[in-house]
């Protein structure tokens, strides 16, 4: 029986199940201990950064080279035929997939993703679209909490930061309502998790709760997961005395448990003081370099039938 | 004195008889559909008295049979609605509004960063009722909107 994986598009973190994400996750963990160079032996893949995304593109580019497939594609959408001569996305992308085996794109547009997958001959893997999703970030931060916690099931979460336009904590949280999670927030009112996700959290029957500082939220929690606050969301003021409570330092984690590790999608400005990388609660850099594992693991599994 | 009982819109020969929409709603129909600016006869009514509704719209359009998924873009906004298409003055068909699972190329993604915008593909939105409002979830960009939102209500 082949993977239920096989051939598929990823466009959102919503299209997956708790079984997929589970043997993605567990690909992933193979492919840090056994790599294998040649998963993708003979294939080529696209890879179509319609706006610059760096990490995220060489993550995708290593990936590719280390299970032995080759890339094509472009690092910025600015000297593509869409660009330059107006041709549309739905056109590009039915040309392109039909030179190759995969498709990652990134593209400053919402939505853009989906469309791809509706006329691409060969999967879409979506690499960011606008503010909507980031599935591949999701997958690599589900490993990160499996490689540190041993598992992925019943762990207490706490997200903090700006919960309102992160796509990537909105991503993560979906996917965690499928492993029974406890969440905690901690936002200001202005950045505070939007209700339909809420809503959504309170349909799986997921329980979740505010936390009004850091304190609250260490000694309790299995992962933190941070993001910023970003200063042009705020008048100076406003930021000066909103930021310092959404920094977290060496010391808010004194309390917490032996397990817990703080996750970032990087890059951090500020928010997370250097005195925490020196703790072992830190694992931001690993779950940085998981995104190759992530992404191996994602490959991997859409054009073998078998693994 | 003989009391005459008159019909409160005069009856049509062919076409579809939108019934039981709730007062206010039938501008908001008509727009949708575009039937104004086009040369169908309609015959409106506004605030009608009704026994379900107190007070009630109507819309009657000559020689234009409505089908069924016409009929199922109108639930959106007059869910209680009721769709009669006539023919030779009798009752041909007659459905029941109810909210349609999802919408297709009826209306424009609100998200103006929506990729649907400038590519050759319909709209196309799920539809779910959450505490007593309907919303619109964009098969593309994902994001939910309140029906009135879409319908640039």
């Amino acid at each position: 029986m082949s993977n239920p994986l096989y051939q598929k598009h990823i466009v959102s973190i919503t299209d997956l199940t708790r079984d997929e994400l589970e043997l993605i996750v567990s690909t992933a963990a193979t492919l840090k201990q056994v790599p294998n160079p040649d998963l993708l032996a003979g294939k080529v893949i696209a890879s179509c950064f319609f706006e610059a995304s760096t990490r995220t593109r060489l993550s995708f580019e290593t990936a590719v080279q280390r299970l032995g497939g080759t890339i094509i594609g472009f690092a910025d959408g600015g000297n593509t035929s869409l660009a330059k001569k107006g041709e549309t996305l739905a056109d590009s992308i039915q040309v392109i997939s039909s030179y190759t085996d995969a498709v990652v794109m990134r593209h400053p547009q919402e939505g853009a993703a989906r469309l791809a997958s509706e006329f691409s001959s060969s999967p879409i893997i979506n690499g960011g679209d606008g503010s909507n999703q980031h599935p591949t970030q999701t997958l690599l931060d589900l490993f990160s909490i499996y490689e540190s916690q041993g598992t992925l099931d019943g762990l207490k979460v706490a997200f903090c930061g700006d919960l309102k336009y992160g796509r990537t904590v909105h991503s993560l949280a979906q996917a965690l309502c499928h492993f029974g999670a406890e969440f905690t927030f901690l936002a200001p009112d202005e950045l505070y998790m939007p209700d339909y996700l809420l809503q959504d959290f309170a349909d799986a029957g997921i329980s979740f709760k505010r936390a009004e500082d850091f304190h609250e939220v260490a000694h309790e929690a299995d992962i933190i997961y941070m993001t910023r606050v970003q200063k042009e969301r705020f008048d100076e003021t406003e930021y000066k005395h909103l930021a310092s409570r959404y920094i977290l330092t060496a010391e808010h984690l004194k309390e917490a448990k032996p397990n817990m590790r703080v996750l970032h999608p990087l890059p951090r400005i500020d928010e997370i003081t250097v005195d925490v990388d020196r703790t072992p609660h830190a694992y931001y850099f690993e779950q940085a370099e998981n995104g190759v594992y992530a992404r191996e693991a994602l490959l991997a599994l859409l054009l073998n039938e078998n693994i | 004195m003989v009391e005459k009982k008159k019909l409160q819109v005069e009856a049509i020969g062919t076409g579809t008889v939108i019934d039981h929409i709730p007062a206010g709603q039938g501008v908001k129909i008509l727009s949708q559909l575009q039937l104004l600016g086009t040369d169908l006869r309609i015959t409106v009514g506004f605030n009608l008295p009704s026994k379900e509704l107190g007070l009630k719209d109507i819309i009657k359009v000559e020689n234009r049979l409505f089908n069924e998924t016409e009929a199922s873009e109108l639930g959106l906004f007059a869910p209680q609605a009721t769709i009669n298409v006539i023919e030779n003055y009798a009752v041909r068909a007659k459905f029941k509004m109810s909210v349609p699972e999802k919408l297709e190329g009826v209306f424009e993604c609100p998200n103006s960063n929506c990729i649907t915008h400038n590519e050759p593909v319909q709209s196309s939105f799920a539809i779910k009722e959450r505490n007593n409002d309907i919303q619109l979830k964009c098969r593309y960009c994902e994001k939910s909107f309140s029906k009135d939102i879409v319908a640039g209500l």
